[in-house]
């Protein structure tokens, strides 16, 4: 942690004391760290229960799985903080999974015009969402519930309703392959975790993402180009929407129109069991991963266990919940 | 028991993360009197009341109503109890009638389904109104209501939980001088049937006026009581603050320089028409008028929130085209809004993520932010300003009002603006506070930045105004020099009895 720097009044008047007392370290602990220790403990707790849980097979299983969601959680992520929502991620994902697809036949393109495309028709949607909810100003519940239902339409309409098979075997290497024994999926997921934590905390653009969800009439007054920036947050979302689809569509060596059915929720509950605040303002990368990560843990767990997968949904629903209120309780206390 | 106090809060302590908000602090209220709670922004008033309501639960102390321990949780239960609360900030619900405001969470209602008996509702209403005598229309939208008619339906409100006691968070604040009378009726009346009211008040004429005895704290500690009428103006300020504040005004001689802001002809319809003024450099005017008058549309107009329908604005001679805030900043100009809460702050965040707002893309290196500038900076402002703060990553929530603002303030000095608009830039903030925000405003025109303050407060607009322009009703009625300005002209020009013809 970087150094407290200490702002008292010279003045002899302050009843502020700089040094927290251990109450407030354990709560701020906590704040900061608690889901960590929610996910350890749910580690070590199938680790006991399951012994094919703790094999480094299994775990790179987990974060490879985990992979796509977490990748569309923190765009996610930083369209929640700004106050928004985003519906649309999987639709999106179909539609770059069926277009994608199309494109990487073997012997017809080189591998890169498939993942242009689908990063780029990502990006696109994303800016269509953002222009809209910016210039028009509505709801980006709305405008968002538009898109998820329109890309989804689009998928079908594209590829007849019908899955895209026969990928080119580089192309399947995204999904598939790994680098020195490390999917490559999870090597994406954590290049963007890393870039998206540097967008998010060392750039202008982090800054202004945390304002407008702070208070955007206050954003506007200070002269923050708020139109512009949503656009920014939602075209990002997209495009890493796009590179969801992309891997995706490797991993399971086809365009499947109705691929990445849901995931939009998934990630959404990733990013708020990570401590994403709905009211906007708050959220990290870092929680969000742990958020992903939890949901993972918990599904791959459940499933070692042979918990039918009607309970395991009915858990996490609960799991969702019980992290929001958490979380409002939080913020209730301050 | 020899004094027969309806409330007792004794050793009262209470501590948020960082912060000791109170410490030991007691309030004895007598039964059928007014009591005055003051003290400066952070002093504890607000904490101290929002555990007699239930809303925080306080670490030690005990709180005794009628003879009685009270362990309160919810409003609810407070309200169940006997206490009622007008806030300061209004909460309406903007879309319901006057009525439906009034008895909400307590419709009269058939016992079937909660099925709401409306015209009951609507003559309880009225009654209410024609005991307090306010002409209201209980049917009109609360939307549709001025502010001052929202804060006396609040007002209303409070009364018709039959309280024995009642808190008013400066119910004064948003309200005009017949308003004023009127409230004050109320509470006389409210005393002869033995209703006791705590009162929180910045403003020392009406403790004079309406309370009976005063309760002072200081920094979350209780300093005094004293009846009311005992206390002089000096006393109760030395009390507040912890030190003798003789001159709050001492405004320095500085030279004026040329035009650094002229606005001809600005016009909005419905809002304001015709507005023409300038500013010098080195030179503070005052905006003062009404409620609703237009001053702050017409700021915000020239700082690009708003777009207005006609009308020229010249910076530094040259006319400028300002289309958005970020035109109006990048020709130097900033604004401090007058609602900290609405407009300015960033709740969630940090002190110093407050700060920067503005001025992010000058700390801006290759696509980077410079971190160590940016807290040597604001690290340098927060102790010029004596920002009190336990560290500039404290979020901005836990600060106390003044310190709010004087962080708000620095937002705009990091930037540095030539023309700096202020709205008012002490509203709701204590003496010691205003006093050092006085310091800083006639520093700056020392400086040579041009000054614009809109002010209710009469003091305020005579004690740092060269010039001060009187509007009412979204035009300018006036503009008066600082030897010509008295309360009693403003006042004329602000209610439309005068008109000065000359620019």
């Amino acid at each position: 942690m970087e150094s407290q720097v200490s702002v008292t009044n010279k003045r002899e008047k302050a009843g502020v004391s700089s040094t927290a007392t251990s109450k407030d370290k354990l709560y701020r602990f906590f704040d900061r760290y608690g889901m960590l220790m929610i996910l350890i403990g749910l580690v070590i707790l199938m680790s006991i229960l399951s012994p094919t849980f703790f094999t480094t097979g299994n775990l790179l299983n987990i974060v490879r799985q985990m992979s796509v969601v977490g990748i569309v959680a923190i765009g996610v992520t930083i369209v929640i903080i700004t106050t928004g929502i985003d519906l649309s991620s999987g639709s999106v994902i179909a539609l770059v999974s069926v277009v994608a697809a199309s494109f990487a036949h073997p012997d017809t393109y080189p591998v890169i015009v498939p993942i242009l495309i689908g990063l780029g028709l990502g990006l696109l949607t994303g800016v269509i969402n953002g222009t809209i909810i910016s210039k028009a100003n509505i709801a980006p519940f709305i405008v968002t519930l538009g898109m998820m239902t329109a890309a989804r339409g689009a998928a079908l309409l594209f590829s007849d309703g019908r899955p895209i098979g026969n990928l080119s075997p580089s192309f399947l290497w995204i999904g598939q392959g790994d680098v020195l024994g490390i999917p490559v999926p999870i090597l994406i997921f954590a290049l963007v975790g890393v870039i998206s934590y540097i967008l998010l905390n060392k750039t202008k653009f982090g800054k202004y993402v945390y304002a407008i969800g702070g208070n955007e009439q206050a954003a506007v007054i200070a002269g923050v180009n708020v139109d512009k920036y949503k656009i920014f947050v939602y075209g990002y979302a997209g495009l890493l929407s796009g590179l969801a689809g992309v891997i995706l569509t490797s991993r399971i060596s086809s365009g499947q129109p109705t691929a990445g059915m849901m995931y939009e929720l998934d990630a959404i509950a990733a990013a708020v069991i990570g401590g994403t605040s709905l009211a906007g303002g708050i959220g990290t990368i870092g929680g969000t991963i742990v958020g992903a990560l939890i949901i993972g843990v918990m599904n791959n767990g459940l499933d070692l266990l042979n918990v039918s997968p009607y309970w395991q949904q009915i858990l996490k629903g609960v799991i969702i919940t019980v992290a929001v209120f958490i979380d409002s309780r939080k913020n209730r206390k301050s | 028991m020899s004094e027969d106090y309806v409330l007792e809060m004794i050793d009262i302590t209470k501590e948020f993360p960082g912060v000791k908000a109170l410490d030991g602090v007691q309030l004895k209220v007598k039964r059928g009197t007014v009591h005055a709670l003051m003290g400066e922004n952070g002093a504890g008033k607000s904490t101290l009341m929002k555990i007699l309501i239930g809303i925080y639960t306080p670490d030690r102390g005990k709180i005794i109503l009628d003879g009685e321990e009270l362990k309160v949780s919810t409003i609810k239960h407070a309200l169940d109890r006997g206490i009622s609360m007008i806030h300061q900030e209004l909460s309406p619900v903007p879309n319901m009638t006057v009525a439906e405001n009034i008895f909400l969470g307590r419709e009269p209602s058939y016992p079937f389904a909660g099925w709401v008996k409306m015209k009951e509702l609507v003559k309880k209403t009225r009654q209410l109104f024609e005991r307090l005598e306010i002409d209201i229309d209980p049917n009109a939208k609360m939307a549709d209501l001025s502010i001052a008619n929202m804060q006396m339906v609040e007002i209303a409100k409070a009364i018709s939980y039959h309280s024995k006691l009642i808190i008013m968070d400066e119910p004064t604040s948003a309200i005009t001088e017949k308003e004023v009378h009127h409230l004050f009726r109320i509470i006389r009346s409210l005393k002869k049937e033995g209703v006791s009211i705590i009162y929180i008040t910045h403003k020392m004429d009406e403790l004079e006026q309406i309370t009976d005895e005063v309760t002072v704290l200081r920094d979350g500690k209780y300093i005094g009581t004293k009846p009311s009428h005992q206390m002089t103006r000096d006393e109760l300020i030395q009390m507040m603050v912890g030190r003798e504040l003789n001159q709050i005004f001492h405004k320095p001689k500085v030279p004026i320089g040329e035009v650094a802001l002229s606005v001809q002809g600005l016009t909005k319809k419905g809002k304001f028409h015709d507005v023409s003024f300038e500013v010098r450099k080195g030179e503070i005017v005052g905006f003062a008028g009404l409620m609703g008058s237009g001053r702050t549309e017409v700021l915000e107009s020239v700082f690009g929130v708003t777009k207005p329908d006609a009308g020229d604005i010249y910076v530094h001679g040259k006319k400028a085209t300002i289309r958005s805030t970020r035109d109006a900043i990048r020709y130097g100009m900033g604004l401090l809004t007058e609602d900290r809460k609405l407009t300015g702050l960033f709740l969630p965040l940090s002190v110093e993520d407050n700060m920067i707002t503005v001025t992010v893309n000058q700390y801006t290196k290759a696509g980077f932010l410079q971190q160590r500038k940016i807290r040597e900076d604001c690290q340098r402002l927060a102790e010029q300003l004596s920002i009190k703060t336990p560290s500039l990553q404290q979020l901005i929530k836990y600060l106390s009002g003044g310190n709010q603002q004087k962080a708000l303030i620095a937002r705009w000095l990091l930037h540095n603006p030539d023309i700096l608009f202020l709205d008012e830039p002490t509203r709701g903030i204590d003496v010691g506070a205003k006093a050092e925000i006085y310091h800083l405003i006639f520093e700056l025109a020392k400086n040579g930045k041009a000054i614009i303050v809109v002010s209710s407060e009469m003091p305020e607009i005579l004690g740092l105004s060269d010039r001060v322009i009187v509007m009412h009703e979204g035009r300018k009625m006036g503009e008066l020099t600082r030897e010509e300005a008295t309360q009693e002209r403003i006042m004329q020009l602000a209610t439309g009895q005068l008109i000065e013809t000359k620019r």
